[in-house]
């Protein structure tokens, strides 16, 4: 069980810092997490850290490949809301 | 503590594209802050207008992780060929930035200031930032340290700053309301957990003011940044002037919202328009009633260095420090005389000042109430209007009325569309400083081709180039007076006029 860190990574050390496990490591192109260090916080907290922090949306995925923080969910705005919400705000 | 009304514009602690004579303009408004901050401000160029163009400030990059998200800001913040809050090239270890400083204060010896300011948020990076200052503490004592901070982790570190050389921390409140809150903040990272919304909202302004209060009562300086957002904060901001001058922060700062799409925020994607200049105008000058505002910030970037109107980075690449042999202790030294000199030099042009002021009596004939109105002036720096209109990158912006000159704010020309292919009707780089202008009714300048001239004036702008080599409040003076004496003051604004038609 290991989460991964993929390419839509844009490098903001933010993960490094929070990891209880020191998995997380500083990598070319981007941030890598070690799968066998990885617990995905289990034991240690309720969410995984990385994904916690993580300001990227799809850019870290579960152990099924999963994205853990899916389109929407970090600007609080569902893809099929998107229209809606982008001329409430050009009204302003 | 008391806080006057600082006219306008002393300070500009983010600033990258000073054209020098913006930040000199009207120095009242130090002379209107307590002796003890004065003091504290008086060498530090962001927030002492005079000192900025004898000062000079770096930022370094050690702060990459945030533990917030603003809509205003893209985390993907490596590029060079932005300006602006939170952007940065080069990301620095602590000993990096040590050595990066101690070399541009060896080779820059007006540098007075180090301010970590990102990209992140300096005290989400407790350690790296916290590392940095103890370092620069013991080994550029010379140095004063500042920092700004999104407010959420403030609390835990106010013994810790309190501890170094800081005596300045900025903090970016953008609401009190956490209905507010929400339309700013998507989330936050807070004890381990990510909170969305209202909830995240209502944390962040809890610790945001608890923060300022904290500093506050040790002694802190505390300044204000709030990013003006229009139809989400404008009105609000006013209220968060009155608290935090209530709490005791010295200086607010409101920003105009940055929003290019091509900057990939969400703001900017999502097409949410900053204000225009007279928006950010009128919301100054609504809070100048309550609280010293800062007019002159360039919102420059999270690694800027030199003098505010000039962004010597480039210079100063880990590559080029390498191949630099600092000896600091000496460097200390010749730092010291210049930075005397300096000080003799800004003592005497205050005394200078007040003894210019203390010889121009007010006249006993009463004295009309004439309309105010606002004037652009074209400067290269020196406090006088010495630029060519075709070069002003950006113009300040005046406003004279019967009780004197009084700087309101500075408009950059190419934050307009000047006719990339962004813009759906093209516009000339000339149409787009003559936007800019809009709501100035005259425009003062060195010199001035013939066709923005008459551009100008079909705008109802006039412009004016028999000032040139002039200094900016008389001239400004001098060109309200002729209106006054033509009777144009009378009159409804010409550029009013053609709003209307």
């Amino acid at each position: 069980m290991a989460l991964a860190i993929v390419d839509t990574c844009v490098n903001c050390w933010a993960c490094y810092d929070v990891c209880p496990s020191d998995a997380i490591y500083e990598s070319k192109p981007h941030f890598k997490i070690n799968a066998r260090k990885c617990t995905e916080c289990e034991g240690d907290y309720a969410h995984p850290q990385c994904a916690s922090i993580c300001p990227i949306e799809e850019a870290i995925l579960d152990a099924s490949g999963a994205a853990v923080n899916p389109p929407g969910s970090l600007t609080g705005i569902p893809p099929e809301r998107m229209a809606e919400a982008m001329a409430e705000i050009q009204a302003r | 503590m008391e806080l006057t009304v600082l006219g306008q514009d002393d300070a500009n602690e983010t600033a990258s594209s000073c054209a020098s004579g913006s930040c000199g303009s009207d120095n009242d408004q130090m002379a209107a802050l307590p002796d003890a901050i004065r003091d504290k401000v008086k060498n530090h160029p962001c927030y002492s207008e005079e000192a900025h163009h004898y000062f000079a400030r770096m930022h370094v990059a050690v702060a990459p992780a945030c533990n917030i998200q603003c809509h205003y800001c893209n985390r993907k913040y490596d590029c060079s060929n932005e300006s602006r809050p939170g952007v940065v090239s080069e990301l620095l270890t602590p000993e990096e930035a040590v050595m990066k400083t101690k070399a541009v204060a060896a080779n820059i010896p007006q540098m007075t200031v180090l301010g970590i300011a990102g990209p992140g948020d300096p005290l989400a990076n407790p350690e790296r930032t916290f590392e940095t200052f103890r370092m620069l503490s013991e080994q550029a004592p010379d140095i004063k340290l500042c920092v700004s901070t999104n407010g959420l982790a403030l609390p835990d570190a106010v013994d810790e700053l309190a501890k170094h050389n800081i005596d300045h921390v900025t903090i970016t409140i953008n609401c009190v309301d956490p209905e507010v809150g929400a339309g700013i903040y998507p989330w936050i990272y807070w004890n381990n957990k990510r909170i969305y919304g209202r909830k995240a909202a209502k944390i962040l302004i809890q610790q945001q003011q608890k923060g300022l209060e904290m500093l506050v009562e040790r002694g802190i300086l505390v300044k204000v940044n709030s990013v003006m957002i229009p139809g989400v904060n404008d009105d609000h901001l006013k209220e968060v002037s009155r608290i935090v001058k209530e709490k005791g922060a010295f200086l607010h700062n409101v920003m105009p919202l940055i929003s290019e799409a091509e900057h990939g925020t969400f703001y900017g994607i999502m097409g949410q328009r900053g204000p225009e200049p007279e928006e950010l105008q009128d919301l100054q000058d609504a809070c100048a009633g309550d609280m010293n505002m800062m007019r002159h910030c360039r919102q420059c970037r999270a690694d800027a260095v030199g003098l505010l109107g000039e962004d010597r980075g480039e210079e100063f690449t880990l590559d080029k420090i390498a191949e630099m042999d600092i000896n600091y202790d000496e460097a200390m030294k010749t730092r010291a005389v210049i930075h005397a000199g300096i000080l003799e030099e800004l003592e005497e042009k205050d005394a200078k000042r007040a003894r210019l002021a203390a010889a121009s009596v007010p006249s006993s004939e009463p004295v009309a109430n004439t309309r105010p109105v606002q004037m652009a002036v074209a400067t290269s720096g020196g406090g006088l209007i010495n630029q060519h209109f075709g070069h002003a990158t950006e113009f300040l912006v005046y406003e004279a009325s019967s009780r004197g000159v009084r700087f309101i704010g500075h408009r950059k020309v190419d934050q307009y569309c000047i006719g990339n292919d962004t813009c759906g009707d093209k516009e000339s780089a000339l149409s787009g400083s003559i936007r800019s202008l809009h709501g100035c009714e005259a425009v003062l300048c060195s010199k001035i081709g013939y066709e923005p001239w008459s551009q100008l004036e079909d705008a109802g702008i006039q412009p004016n180039g028999e000032h040139a080599m002039e200094p900016i409040e008389e001239a400004v003076m001098a060109v309200y007076e002729e209106m006054r004496v033509d009777g144009r003051l009378d009159e409804t604004p010409e550029h009013a006029e053609l709003a209307r038609a």
